[in-house]
């Protein structure tokens, strides 16, 4: 499944069903550039599982509002609500662990 | 991303590292150094280095800008930059240093004694909480903001004046007063202690010259703080040798450069097996 890039307007719309992956990231970023294949390829393997990525340069009222504070940051989401969040580098495996 | 992945890439440009770059850009594989200002490691200091065979008692900074130039003359590539960041991924290792991601087959951590550096109290409890590693990759959250540099390593006062630029309020704190800070918060990070008084700040950036390898790669196995390795200087990932003080005592250049040697001919042959 192709990864959606997220904004304050569609954000709680997108994450509200089902289980959300999100990746809040930067240009600026080197780990976020590492970190971005990565998420991509989890999104290729894991059709089930909506893959999003938010631009925290873009969109700072969604960093503030998730209080993103080192990047890269992933978050998951059930049903709209944040349930998990992870700072730094995440390998496939970590993420898969996190999707659950 | 800068290209194709190279076949090995070696963290810190000591004796251990210079040893094994030499000996795998010998064996014909591409090669990249990434470390550290290198004359800050500590054979900078040594006054004398007396006991390595045939340098009739040449200094550490000699010693090390003679290795430095027997890299440049054999064409091996070196960057200058601080490692904080490796992960695997589809059979190669993605490296961060500074903002720019390196990719490699095999990995030689050569990056010194200093890996069981102990944490200040509050820095792991509050990393991503305020508390920071990298000023290149999170200094743009804190614009507006108050935050503390705590300049453990060389490049501290560099990037101070890279967050003031971008639009921080920065606290410096030199090597000697940071050593003693404390980072104060619960969920997020409020105020940093230094020299008994406490500062209100929203961030904390703990900058050190090195990471340690365990930090860098979860899972590393260790022991008694130093990488674990066999005797082939194979680490517990597949595809990461490490070499010199990083593997354990006695720190001495003649035991950092033998072990860069092996380290890098166990990845040749790694490499050699894998492409089979
Ligand atoms: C005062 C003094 C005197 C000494 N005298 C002698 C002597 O006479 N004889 C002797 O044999 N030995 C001596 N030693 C010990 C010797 O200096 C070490 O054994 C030797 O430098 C080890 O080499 P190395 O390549 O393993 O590590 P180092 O020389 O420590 O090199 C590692 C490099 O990796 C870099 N690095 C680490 N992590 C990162 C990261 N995350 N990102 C980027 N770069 C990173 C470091 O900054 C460093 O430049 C002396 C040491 C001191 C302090």
């Amino acid at each position: 499944m192709s990864v959606i890039e997220l904004t304050a307007e569609n954000f709680d719309e997108a994450v509200k069903d089902g289980t959300s992956l999100v990746d809040f990231w930067a240009a600026w970023c080197g780990p976020c550039r590492m970190q971005s294949p990565i998420v991509d390829a989890f999104a290729e393997k894991h059709p089930e599982v909506k893959v999003c990525k938010v631009n925290v340069d873009e969109q700072p009222a969604l960093a503030m509002r998730f209080e993103i504070m080192s990047i890269p940051t992933l978050m998951v989401f059930r049903s709209g609500e944040a349930v998990k969040k992870t700072v730094g580098l995440s390998g496939m495996e970590e993420i898969e662990e996190m999707c659950r | 991303m800068d290209g194709s992945a190279c076949d090995i890439l070696i963290l810190g440009a000591g004796p251990a590292g210079v040893s094994a770059a030499l000996t795998a850009h010998a064996r014909g594989r591409s090669v990249l150094v990434l470390g550290a200002d290198p004359m800050r490691s500590p054979l900078a200091k040594a006054e004398r280095v007396g006991n390595y065979p045939g340098l009739a008692g040449m200094s550490g900074r000699d010693l090390l800008a003679a290795m430095l130039g027997d890299l440049e003359r054999a064409g091996v590539r070196r960057i200058t930059g601080r490692v904080t960041g490796v992960v695997s991924f589809g059979g190669s290792f993605m490296v961060s240093a500074e903002r720019d991601v390196y990719q490699a087959k095999t990995l030689i951590l050569a990056s010194g004694a200093g890996q069981g550096t102990k944490p200040l109290p509050g820095e792991m409890e509050l990393l991503g909480k305020g508390v920071s590693w990298c000023a290149t990759c999170d200094g743009m959250l804190y614009r507006g903001k108050r935050v503390a540099v705590l300049g453990l390593g060389g490049e501290g006062e560099k990037d101070a004046g890279f967050l003031e630029s971008i639009g921080c309020q920065v606290l410096f704190f030199d090597p000697t007063q940071a050593k003693n800070a404390q980072i104060i918060g619960t969920d997020r990070v409020t105020a940093v202690a230094v020299g008994g008084k406490e500062y209100p700040v929203d961030g904390v950036f703990v900058l050190r010259d090195t990471v340690a390898a365990s930090a860098l790669l979860p899972g590393l196995a260790m022991r008694d703080g130093h990488i674990a390795v066999d005797e082939n200087m194979a680490a517990s990932i597949p595809g990461v040798f490490a070499a010199g003080d990083c593997v354990g005592r006695p720190y001495q250049v003649a035991r950092a450069v033998g072990q860069g040697n092996t380290a890098a001919l166990a990845a040749d042959g790694y490499l050699k097996e894998r492409d089979k």
